[in-house]
């Protein structure tokens, strides 16, 4: 569905050029649902708005919904759904008007846009709102509306692009439920780790203009050397050495092995063997901040913090 | 091509069409000269000076409709609809029929108003004058996007038109005759094609030579619905 190679764009600015993508390789298969994770000015944007034609890239070439990016934009923008990252209803226009036009914008019929529209509204819990400006909806309703918006001439391939930032986390929660119901390839991105782990298939860690790590979000996770083992001991101190890379926090003693889960009972019956008091065991699968504090050596959190 | 045109014109008309309101408010200013200034240039003025009013109106109606391209730009609709396969010609043609649309009623209800303080005109002069300021429109309106969609903000916008429009008409022509001024200025309002379309404007209702100043303005049109469509395509990817 995308295939793109090499993929860069360079911002001339006042303090020179900037090189925002450097060289993206990109694949996505039919029916996919992939994130593009990676803390803000990571370059996932600049990559997005090259994909869906707002923005030529200085480098690279791209395959998208079967058209060539460069030379048949049009085909492109014909063939896929792009929800920006801000919200893309007219303040002053019908909520109902808005999404028939998108869809005769995409040169459907009057009659059929306004029967997709009916349909769209329904599934998107927009029913109801139709006589109502953009600018009275809540900011999950707007959002929707946009989703909606991206749908209406039933594309292939949808960009999504942060669906769930400023939102509040049940309309998050419910948004995803929608995304995760579209049926259709979804190409997103977010600097959220949960969101990318609720909804996506295939992860790409993106940092600096390039990508750093893909997989699974279950793989992402089993590549950080594996579960976070913490035990609570008086003895935290005289067991930490019988692990590798563990650390001592007063009565906690924490370090990581592979497959926590198994490995686990096994552990817990030496260390009893040993005569050792255990007072708390817990395990904790990696978090893909994990993967990222892995492949970057920063937290994306520690990024969302400042942001 | 003609769908589309049609589509995002109806689409920048309908919130317009709800608040019918700001048509009037834009007639305050051209209703304001029309009765403080236009008494000032006795009974036989208003054959000469409402005819420069409608240009001047035209003007001022039109160079300012980039600022309603500047909500949409910012968030994130100017964008949804550039993904979308909608030519970037009628992204930009069909927001500035709207505008043209709105100055022609604007345009007839200031001839009525100006029919009661003694002006005296044809129907054949009042279509063939609100037509070549419909095209003056046309140019004024599209340039006024481009410089909106290169601007970006608010703040740049506002200079810049302001900073065009006051020069472009103080040097036209519609308040006072140029050729009352010394020779300089008078050439000077030559080379400012507005002034051009002011005196066909003029000769529409005083049936004199219109051929200059409509060449004048079909000139505009094209050159400024060239700039804006290249501004349009460009900005837009």
């Amino acid at each position: 569905m995308i295939k793109a190679r090499g993929l860069a764009r360079r911002f001339e600015t006042r303090q020179g050029p900037v090189e925002a993508v450097r060289g993206v390789d990109l694949d996505v298969a039919e029916g996919e649902l992939v994130g593009f994770l990676g803390p803000n000015g990571a370059g996932k944007s600049t990559t997005l708005r090259m994909l869906t034609t707002l923005l030529t890239p200085t480098a690279g070439e791209a395959l998208v919904a079967g058209c060539d990016l460069l030379t048949d934009p049009a085909g492109v923008r014909e063939r896929i759904g792009y929800v920006g990252q801000q919200p893309g209803g007219g303040q002053d226009q019908r909520v109902g008007e808005e999404l028939e036009l998108q869809g005769r914008f995409h040169g459907l019929s009057r009659h059929e846009s306004r029967r997709r529209a009916a349909g769209l509204l329904e599934r998107l819990d927009l029913t109801g709102l139709e006589k109502r400006l953009v600018a009275t909806l809540s900011g999950g309703q707007q959002r929707r509306l946009d989703i909606a918006m991206g749908l209406i001439h039933r594309p292939a391939l949808v960009f999504l692009d942060e669906p769930s930032t400023g939102l509040d986390p049940q309309s998050r929660r419910n948004l995803w439920e929608h995304i995760r119901g579209l049926g259709v390839t979804v190409f997103l991105t977010t600097h959220y780790l949960d969101e990318a782990d609720f909804l996506c298939d295939r992860v790409l860690v993106i940092d600096h203009g390039a990508i750093v790590a893909e997989g699974s979000p279950d793989e992402l996770k089993n590549r950080v050397s594996g579960d976070l083992v913490v035990l609570g001991t008086p003895q935290a101190a005289r067991i930490a050495p019988r692990f590798d890379g563990a650390t001592v926090d007063g009565d906690v003693v924490s370090f990581r092995v592979p497959d926590g889960d198994r490995a686990l009972p096994s552990l817990l019956r030496s260390l009893d063997a040993d005569g050792v008091e255990l007072r708390s065991v817990q395990v904790h699968r990696p978090t893909l901040d994990d993967v990222f504090l892995t492949m970057t050596g920063r937290s994306l959190r520690e990024d969302d913090r400042a942001a | 091509m003609l769908r589309e045109i049609w589509l995002v014109f109806l689409r920048s008309l309908r919130p317009a069409l709800r608040s019918p309101a700001m048509i009037v408010v834009g007639l305050a200013q051209p209703l304001l000269y029309l009765g403080l200034f236009g008494p000032l240039l006795g009974d036989d003025g208003w054959q000469w000076f409402v005819p420069g009013l409608l240009v001047q109106m035209t003007l001022f109606g039109t160079a300012y409709a980039g600022f309603s391209l500047m909500p949409e730009m910012h968030a994130g609709v100017l964008e949804r609809l550039q993904v979308t396969p909608v030519s970037r010609v009628a992204l930009l043609v069909g927001r500035v029929l709207k505008d043209v649309v709105l100055l022609v009623v604007q345009a007839v209800l200031i001839v009525l108003v100006a029919l009661l303080f003694g002006f005296e005109t044809s129907v054949g002069a009042v279509l063939l004058g609100i037509g070549l300021v419909a095209l003056l429109g046309v140019a004024v309106g599209s340039v006024s996007y481009a410089v909106a969609l290169r601007a970006k903000y608010e703040y740049v916008l506002a200079s810049v038109i302001s900073s065009t429009v006051v020069p472009l008409m103080l040097l036209s022509g519609v308040l006072l005759p140029m050729s009352n001024g010394p020779r300089w200025l008078y050439w000077l309002s030559r080379a400012n094609p507005l002034s051009h379309v002011v005196d066909a404007e003029r000769a529409i209702f005083t049936s004199g030579s219109v051929l200059l100043g409509l060449g004048a303005t079909v000139l505009l049109v094209c050159a400024a619905v060239l700039f804006g469509t290249r501004t349009f395509r460009r900005e837009a990817a």
